[in-house]
């Protein structure tokens, strides 16, 4: 089955006792039981709820793995995967990953004698330097967060099992319709919910799928300990957003791809950062692992002053954070996205003044074009 | 104000529409007027208008400068937890909650923190508890299962001389009963899934606090972990809020007679419900709270009547959780208190002849009707 398909059926979707074909929204917190022995399958709803296990089943059936876990936020499913790790255990990063999941390592866990380095991931070799003897894992995302720099996963993927890590990917951007990694040895997939799988910004939500079972118990164990779990109504929420990816993520990229060009083509734009772009470095590594450059344009104005002049006049993008949503959103990482980063890591790995992240939404792509020359004009 | 009052008029008079009830912002992002600018809201994990009703809902409730919802009361607690770093140590309460026990012993103890587990009716062995690098006191009151009552009041004046925070789960309690911050706590701690939200359809968990620094520290780790309560739960929440009162009243009513009709019963052994003049905690709980609450644990012969009283009942449902409007039996030592040990759980009378009931607003004659059935096998019996 083709995965534009298997978006709409994974098999779980349909209410096994009525035949609704929508999930219907459970808002119980605690179940009846009929045995002192024997639990039924559901007791609690931080430890199951038949609406989020609906959603859990359908994403980890999506991106190939064995369990999925749905949690309250993309943060709250990040931290809960670094929760797996112990004091004096080390995790390798790539440097231009998302301003929250920098934050919460850098300011939180570190705390907890979880230590992290930030290389460029575009250079195994880097990788490689910056493993230790404590290592446990690689956390990564490709495209990379604001840059779309672009990792080879199976070159990560081979790091990773030679030195026994575990390869953990932020899967956010491309989502499982575009690149499917626990195919290329990733152990551990994360989404920020929020963006393009929710797709309407209109709820925040993180997943998290894992490759194996003995993972897959760690996080359950994780998931229901901490319990930072995603309400029934903002599962529903979710499922209904994924039934619509393939349609709304085809035209994401349609119109992601006519805006790219398009500023490439301006005098006012520096560069563009956008994996479709045949001058992209990472272009045949993606091309090679992904079925698609994704929604995401970044691209540099010539100057600061110029690129806060524009993010004053664009009209039709939202000005606002987060991505992923039908409208389209222009956002200012050095200020948004990235804030949580130190102003020193964000000028060394090109976060700067003059860069602006833009989510493509699936408005006509000659209106956004027509609003962005005014508001470069 | 009164907390009754309080609790009715969350959200009233916030909404621009003039609506009674306020609305869901079922959002994710915000737009900000101009480059530079910002309403306020920029994104909902670090902020949501209908979580911010809940969460100043709350803090006034408890008489607190701040509020803090999250997705569940275990994604409260953990937030609290991640306040301390490695080598910190805490003191907590011996037969707390065993979803706080387990994430204590089996996570936080793996990053480096540890605890000391006392008896906190005990104020003494609380103050011996201490070391030069406690950092918090964590306290519930009444506890669960075993409805022990802790002196508030004591325990945060030796906290505070010590320069150690002090922590209240209130669950058990609610603002309505006691509003630990004025006892001197530092901050309070809910499953809001219980008598806060009280009607078994939301997973919850609130935080008040008393002072704006440890507030700044909170909302640090509650904007960086992400353990947010969705806008449609938070509605939920606040709707609950507003029956506080006459559900509480009700539940309170209900779970005196029977634990006054336990108390007379052959077949059961103890009674612990501190709402009762007898037990050992009621003065120190009258003397800090406005009511025992409506948690009623009850010890019976042997562990085969304690199964026989789960199979048995009919109106009352056998399910974990408690708070809301539906009475429901738990059989702690299997349920809610698995991840402790048994030898440590059989020594604090966690044992598999305890049950533990929660109360709710049906008829008390008909929740007699039932127990007495599944005590006797007739109700005439009572």
């Amino acid at each position: 089955m083709k995965i534009g398909t298997k978006i709409l059926h994974t098999g779980n979707e349909i209410d096994p006792t009525t035949g609704a074909v929508s999930v219907p929204i459970f808002n119980a917190a605690t179940f009846r039981q009929t045995s002192v022995d024997a639990c039924g399958p559901y007791d609690y709803s931080r430890s199951g709820n038949p609406t989020r296990n609906a959603l859990e089943e359908i994403i980890a059936n999506l991106e190939g793995g064995v369990k999925g876990f749905a949690f309250s936020s993309g943060m709250a499913a990040i931290s809960s995967v670094f929760l797996l790790f112990s004091p004096g255990d080390h995790i390798v990063a790539c440097e231009d990953v998302y301003g929250g999941a920098y934050r919460v390592l850098n300011k939180l866990f570190s705390r907890l004698g979880i230590e992290s380095t930030f290389v460029d991931f575009t250079d195994i070799g880097k990788i490689r330097e910056a493993v230790r003897p404590n290592t446990r894992a690689l956390y990564l995302e490709t495209p990379s967060n604001p840059l779309l720099k672009i990792t080879d996963l199976r070159a990560v993927s081979t790091l990773a099992r030679e030195r026994g890590l575990l390869g953990i990917i932020d899967n956010t951007f491309m989502t499982p319709y575009l690149q499917r990694q626990i195919g290329y040895g990733m152990d551990i997939v994360i989404h920020s919910a929020t963006k393009y799988l929710g797709g309407h910004s209109d709820l925040v939500a993180g997943l998290a799928v894992a490759a194996d079972g003995k993972i897959a118990g760690q996080i359950k164990f994780i998931q229901n300990a901490f319990g930072a779990v995603l309400g029934p109504h903002d599962s529903w929420l979710l499922m209904r957003g994924i039934k619509t990816l393939k349609a709304r993520m085809d035209m994401h990229q349609r119109g992601a791809a006519k805006l790219a060009e398009w500023l490439q083509g301006r005098p006012e734009v520096k560069e563009v950062l956008f994996p479709g772009l045949s001058g992209h470095p990472g272009r045949a590594i993606h091309e090679s692992q992904a079925d698609g450059p994704g929604g995401i344009v970044s691209f540099r104005l010539q100057t600061e002053e110029m690129t806060k002049k524009f993010l004053g006049r664009v009209r039709l993008p939202v000005l606002g954070v987060s991505l992923g949503g039908v409208e389209s959103i222009i956002s200012y990482p050095v200020t948004m996205s990235h804030a949580g980063m130190h102003p020193d890591h964000r000028k060394r790995v090109g976060i700067t003044e003059d860069l602006v992240r833009l989510s493509v939404g699936i408005e006509d792509p000659d209106d956004l074009i027509e609003d962005l020359e005014s508001a470069l004009g | 104000m009164k907390t009754s009052t309080m609790a009715v008029q969350i959200g009233v008079r916030r909404d621009a529409t003039g609506a009674m009830s306020f609305p869901i912002y079922q959002n994710a992002t915000f737009s900000h007027p101009a480059f530079g600018q910002s309403t306020g809201y920029d994104y909902s994990r670090s902020g949501n208008p209908t979580r911010k009703i809940l969460e100043e809902g709350i803090a006034q409730l408890d008489g607190g400068v701040r509020g803090f919802a999250y997705s569940s009361g275990m994604a409260a607690i953990t937030s609290l937890l991640l306040l301390f770093k490695q080598g910190d140590h805490l003191v907590v309460t011996e037969d707390l909650y065993g979803g706080t026990f387990r994430v204590i012993d089996k996570v936080f103890v793996k990053h480096g923190l540890s605890a000391t587990y006392v008896d906190t009716c005990d104020s003494n062995a609380v103050n011996r508890a201490i070391r030069e690098n406690t950092r918090a006191i964590l306290l519930e009151v009444p506890t669960n299962p075993l409805l022990k009552v802790a002196d508030v009041r004591k325990i945060s004046g030796i906290a505070r001389g010590r320069g150690v925070l002090t922590i209240v789960d209130n669950t058990f309690m609610t603002p309505y009963l006691m509003r630990p911050l004025d006892l001197g706590a530092d901050a309070v701690v809910y499953s809001a899934t219980k008598f806060i939200a009280g009607h078994n359809d939301v997973l919850a968990g609130l935080v008040t606090v008393k002072n704006e620094e440890l507030g700044n520290r909170i909302y640090f780790v509650q904007n960086s972990v992400g353990a947010v309560l969705g806008p449609q739960d938070c509605w939920l929440v606040i709707r609950g809020l507003k029956t506080l009162s006459v559900r509480i009243d009700r539940q309170l009513e209900n779970a005196r007679t029977i634990a006054e009709w336990l108390s007379r019963c052959a077949a059961v052994k103890k009674v612990y419900y501190p709402g009762l003049e007898t037990d050992p905690g009621h003065r120190l709980l009258k003397g800090q709270a406005r009511g025992g609450g409506a948690m009623v644990s009850f010890e019976v012969a042997d562990r085969g009547i304690a199964e026989a009283v789960l199979k048995k009942v009919r109106l009352i449902s056998f399910a974990e959780s408690l708070g809301g409007v539906e009475t429901l039996i738990t059989y702690p030592a299997f349920q809610t208190h698995s991840d402790m040990e048994p030898k440590e759980r059989e020594r604090m009378g966690i044992n598999d002849r305890l049950l533990r009931l929660s109360v709710g607003i049906e008829d008390a004659g008909d929740l007699l009707d039932d127990l007495c059935q599944a005590l006797y096998g007739v109700e005439e019996n009572r």
